[in-house]
This record gives C-alpha cells, sequence and structure tokens, in this order.
C-alpha cells in the first residue's frame, strides 16, 4: 500500500475530550464498582466488625471461591454461553480428587492432575454437544448439571457407603498441595486464605486475555455475533469449547481449593451455585446475550456478594434476608447496566 | 488483460432445482460487474459459487485466466476474492478497530506473552479507512454506533486491506436510505478506481446504472443478457428487469384500475 500522509494522529475536532465521567460510563464494570462501594459503606456503618481486619479476611475470603467462578462464567458469557453443570463440577473434582487420594492411595498432586483432566473432558464434552448439536448451551448444560449431581451421590454412596469422602488429611502430598490450594498468610497479624490470591490473580490474568489478546477478541465476536466472526476467519467452534473447558478448569481450582482446606467433600455440594455465578457476572456487567462485559466487573460482583452474605451475618440479621438483597441487586443490576450500555453507545457516538 | 474473473456458462442445481443455468460473467480489474434480478432470479446462487459457498456443477470459473473449483470461503479469500455480506459483515458491540482487524489481529510478543498491538491495530485501520476517504470520528467506538452505510464501508475497507482482488458485494444498498446507498456507492467507486474489480449484487437499477460498467441480468437462474454500459440506457435497463412486456401490461392494468 502506498504511505498516506497520515493526519497528525490526532485530535479530531468533532470528538470533545471525552470527560472523565463520561470515559468511566462507557466500561461495562462501573455499576458493579458503584455498588461495591455502596455494599462496604452500608455495613461499614450499620456493623462494627465488618470494617475490622478479622472482618475483611472473612468477607474477602466468602468472594473468593465465588470470584474465581465468576470470572470464568463471565468469560463463557462473553463468548455467548451458559453452564448451568459449574456449580456441581466444583463438588465433582472435589469427590474425585478425594476419592483417587483416600481410597485408591494416590499421591495427592496425582490426584489433582487426574481430575483436572476429568473437568477439562466434561468442558470440552460440554462445548462439543453445544457447538454439533446448535441447541443451546443453557438446556445442554442442564443435562450435564443433572448428570453430574447424579454421579456424584451414586459414585459416592457406591465407594464409600455414605455420602462423603474424607480423610485427605492421612494422604501423601497433603501438606505441599495444602500449602498451594488451601493456606493462610499474614497480614498484620490476621490471616488471610490464599484462595484470595487466585481469585485476584485469575482476575486479572482473565481481564488481560480479554482486552489485550487475539483469543479475547475472538471472545467477543463469537458472543456478539457467531455468524460474523465465522465470516472473518475465526474458530468460533475452537474459541466456545476453550472457554468452556476454562469454566471447567476453573470449577476444578475451586474444587481443589475446597478440598484440601476442608479435607472432607459432600456429593451433595455446589448444587445452586451456578446461578450464583451467573448473577455475579452480570452484577459485573455481563451481558446476558453475550458479546459485552468484563472479567474485572464479574470479580467485583463476586465481592458484593461476599461483602453482603458476611455483612448480614455481623449486622446480627437473620441471612434469610440475604436472598431477597440478591434478589434486588441482581435487578438494579440490570437496570444499571442497561442504561448505562445505552449511555455509553450515546456518548461514543 | 486477463480478467480477474470469468464464468463460462456456469450451471447449478440444488436436487431437483435448478438454481442457475448457464450463466456467463466478466469481472476486470477497475471495473464494476452489476448483477441484477429480482428476487430467486439467482443472484445468491452465482456469488455463492463466485465465493466459494458453494461450487458449481456445469460450465468453467477462472481466476486470473485458471481454471478453479473453491472449495471453501477461505479458498475464495486466499485467491483474493473477498464477499461483504448485507448483514454478516460486522460485530456490533465491537469497536472500529477490533472489527477491522478480527479474525487477523496484529501481535506483538512471543508465546503466551502474544498479544494485541492495539497501537498499531488504531492507527492502521484509522489510516486504513482514511484512504477509503472514510473519515471516522474515534476507531474505538462500537460499530454498532454507526450507521449501516459506515458499517458496510468498514467491512469494504477491511477487505481491501487484507488484499483482495475482487470484492462481491451482496445487496449493500438493501436495506439503506437514499442518502445511505450513496455513501456506500461513493466507496463503491472508489474500490474501482483503486483497481480493484468489484461485483455489485443489486435489485435496485438506480444504485446499478451509475457505478457500473457491465450488467448482468439474471430471471429465474438463466441469463437475460449482459451489457456494457454503453449498449444500454437506465431505462432500458429497468424495463429489462421488470420484465419488459409484464411491465407494460400491469401498467395498462393499473390505469384501468385507477380509471
Amino acid at each position: 500500500m502506498t504511505t498516506v500522509e497520515k493526519p497528525p494522529v490526532a485530535v479530531d475536532e468533532r470528538v470533545a475530550p471525552k470527560s472523565l465521567v463520561n470515559r468511566l460510563v462507557a466500561r461495562p464494570e462501573i455499576g458493579a464498582l458503584i455498588g461495591a462501594l455502596v455494599v462496604f459503606l452500608f455495613f461499614s456503618i450499620v456493623a462494627d466488625k465488618f470494617l475490622t481486619m478479622g472482618g475483611v479476611a472473612t468477607w474477602l475470603d466468602d468472594s473468593a471461591t465465588l470470584g474465581i467462578m465468576a470470572v470464568a462464567v463471565a468469560m463463557l458469557m462473553i463468548g455467548g454461553e451458559f453452564d448451568l453443570s459449574a456449580g456441581v463440577m466444583t463438588a465433582s473434582t472435589a469427590l474425585l480428587t478425594a476419592m483417587l487420594a483416600t481410597r485408591v492411595g494416590l499421591n495427592v498432586w496425582l490426584a489433582l492432575l487426574l481430575s483436572l483432566v476429568f473437568a477439562l473432558g466434561v468442558g470440552a464434552l460440554n462445548g462439543w454437544l453445544v457447538i454439533r448439536t446448535g441447541l443451546p448451551s443453557f438446556i445442554v448444560t442442564l443435562g450435564t448439571f443433572l448428570a453430574l449431581q447424579g454421579l456424584n451421590l451414586g459414585v459416592t454412596r457406591l465407594v464409600t457407603n455414605s455420602v462423603q469422602v474424607s480423610g485427605m488429611r492421612r494422604t501423601d502430598g497433603y501438606e505441599s498441595s495444602g500449602f498451594v490450594f488451601a493456606s493462610t498468610f499474614d497480614v498484620g497479624g490476621t490471616s488471610f486464605r490464599i484462595s484470595i490470591i487466585w481469585w485476584v490473580g485469575f482476575a486479572a490474568l482473565a481481564a488481560w486475555v480479554l482486552v489485550r489478546t487475539k483469543f479475547g477478541n475472538w471472545i467477543f465476536a463469537v458472543g456478539g455475533s457467531a455468524p460474523s466472526a465465522r465470516a472473518v476467519g475465526v474458530p468460533v467452534a475452537r474459541t466456545k469449547i476453550l472457554l468452556f473447558m476454562t469454566t471447567a478448569a476453573a470449577a476444578w481450582l475451586v474444587g481443589s481449593i475446597n478440598i484440601l482446606r476442608y479435607t472432607t467433600a459432600q456429593a451433595n455440594e455446589g448444587i445452586g451455585l451456578e446461578f450464583q455465578y451467573i448473577i455475579a457476572a452480570v452484577i459485573g456487567g455481563c451481558l446476558l446475550t453475550g458479546g459485552f462485559g468484563s472479567a474485572i466487573g464479574a470479580a467485583i460482583g463476586a465481592l458484593i456478594f461476599g461483602m453482603a452474605r458476611q455483612g448480614i451475618v455481623f449486622a446480627n440479621w437473620n441471612s434469610d434476608w440475604f436472598m431477597l438483597f440478591l434478589g434486588i441487586m441482581l435487578l438494579a443490576a440490570v437496570l444499571v447496566n442497561n442504561t448505562f450500555r445505552r449511555r455509553a453507545e450515546r456518548v461514543r457516538r | 488483460m486477463t480478467a480477474l474473473i470469468e464464468v463460462d456458462g456456469v450451471g447449478k442445481s440444488y436436487g431437483s432445482v435448478i438454481a442457475l443455468r448457464d450463466v456467463s460473467m466478466v469481472v476486470n480489474a477497475g471495473e464494476v460487474t452489476c448483477v441484477l434480478g429480482d428476487n430467486g432470479a439467482g443472484k445468491s446462487t452465482l456469488i455463492k459459487i463466485l465465493s466459494g459457498v458453494h461450487q458449481h456443477d456445469a460450465g468453467h470459473f477462472f481466476v486470473n485466466g485458471k481454471l478453479v473449483k473453491f472449495g471453501s470461503p477461505r479458498e475464495a479469500l486466499d485467491a483474493g476474492i473477498a464477499t461483504v455480506h448485507q448483514d454478516l459483515a460486522v460485530v456490533p458491540l465491537m469497536s472500529v478497530w477490533r472489527n477491522f482487524f478480527l479474525g487477523s489481529e496484529p501481535t506483538v510478543g512471543f508465546g503466551p506473552l502474544q498479544r494485541l498491538d492495539r497501537r498499531k491495530g488504531r492507527e492502521t485501520a484509522r489510516s486504513a479507512l482514511a484512504d477509503m476517504g472514510i473519515d471516522l470520528r474515534d476507531v474505538e467506538q462500537p460499530v454498532g454506533t454507526l450507521s449501516g452505510g459506515e458499517r458496510q464501508c468498514v467491512a469494504i475497507a477491511r477487505a481491501i486491506y487484507f488484499g483482495a482482488k475482487v470484492i462481491i458485494l451482496d445487496e449493500p444498498t438493501a436495506a439503506l436510505g437514499v442518502k445511505q446507498s450513496g455513501v456506500v456507492l461513493r466507496y463503491v467507486a472508489q474500490a474501482r478506481d483503486r483497481g480493484l474489480g468489484v461485483v455489485l449484487i443489486t435489485h435496485n437499477p438506480r444504485h446499478a446504472y451509475p457505478v457500473g460498467n457491465r450488467f448482468l441480468l439474471l430471471k429465474r437462474g438463466a441469463s437475460l443478457g449482459s451489457f456494457e454500459k454503453s449498449e444500454i440506457t437506465i431505462e432500458e435497463l429497468t424495463q429489462q428487469m421488470a420484465g419488459g412486456a409484464e411491465l407494460e401490461a400491469l401498467e395498462h392494468e393499473l390505469r384501468e384500475v385507477t380509471n
């Protein structure tokens, strides 16, 4: 191509320098950030223990495992799909790791590796089924959700004659793997859970991938308009399958954190959590229709969850109120997202 | 000079339905070949063959004088034939420059650290669009905020930037207003003047005539004739498209109704 005289890269007179407010408003996570601030201030005032170091450690811990999943689910939702099996998958991986380590006698690291392979396989199966059948992922993963739920209970009962697997403490490699997935670190004399680091690290990595890499570009494209993406050569099937596998791998991470921390896995855990992940992602600015959203937003959505859930406990209210709060929060988030998005598009016009 | 695309007597049938029969056309560099026809005339079948979505089962298809039969849209793309579809052109929620480079993103770094070269992406998109005479305020704005005509133009500019020799435009003005259609046609002329071959599919002779060099008329899967611009006037073109005598009969009937 011939070099053309480039207009000095420059400021077009039609673009008024965007004010800070307008620039912020164009971001998907801004609603969640404001929500988090409001919830934080509210509970700081009504509950004394909320702002103590111990209090902070508690609600950060609650947010962490939810946050890891919310970030992965947000990526999948931006890619235009849902995964209802994500919640149960955290239990399946924990159970599998525990059974392999306690019943088969494998080293914990090897058990972790095998259950990761299992998780990736189920994720790939979810993705493959969705792509191959063209059915909504909602229905396909509802199927895997139920199947996994049945497997969790059935296999656990077969192997242990009860509905739980315990005894992780006596296994080989428990110490070292526990250090990686379930230890604590001290800040100013208060111990914080290592899961918080996993959460922050995973959210940062996901945000980087989404906004700064080719693959991230493809995620937005397959969620925004799969036919257009396919027409310009984006590997739509591969992108979506990898997203399902990412969600399953995140579920494995959370399952591993749980089993090494509590050393016991219940066969009925994880049911219902899948909706919490989707809710956190939506509060974080993800559109249900795909193609728009943010990993950082989803992490903040999980933070709101954790702060509210623990804040209600600190304030000595009945935890029943949490569901009411959740419903209102979700409705508010959807409305705010809608308004902000419309505003974002108008500001840029 | 060999033609960029030459199609000689191609045909295509889907089962027992003959969608296209014995159609010939030529696309030269720096010229616009218009394919006109009413709904069901076989326009989309013809472009699907040109763009590699379907394969013809009769006749010959030459690109740069070489006999070809594309197995996929990718092969057509690699041969320099890019298709801009009416509504498949862009992802509305993504920014202009991300759309521009979608599927062929510029990157820096290696291995796991490979990342988008956002500065290069933005600047190349802006200058490639400026080259086409498309002056966008901000390449970070979502494509959804652009007008329909501007969206088509982004898709055209993208095809040109990625080395297309021939651009096939599928009904680019179908969903657009009068003014927007004018905008798109101006860029069609611009692409032509830059030496590309353009195939313009439309059912509107008023859009085709000003920019076209030659006109292929299709009806019920067969060619009604191929004309140089000098051989036909816009009135004759309209007449032919609407089915000549049929239109006169219709006008007559309408006159009787109104009387």
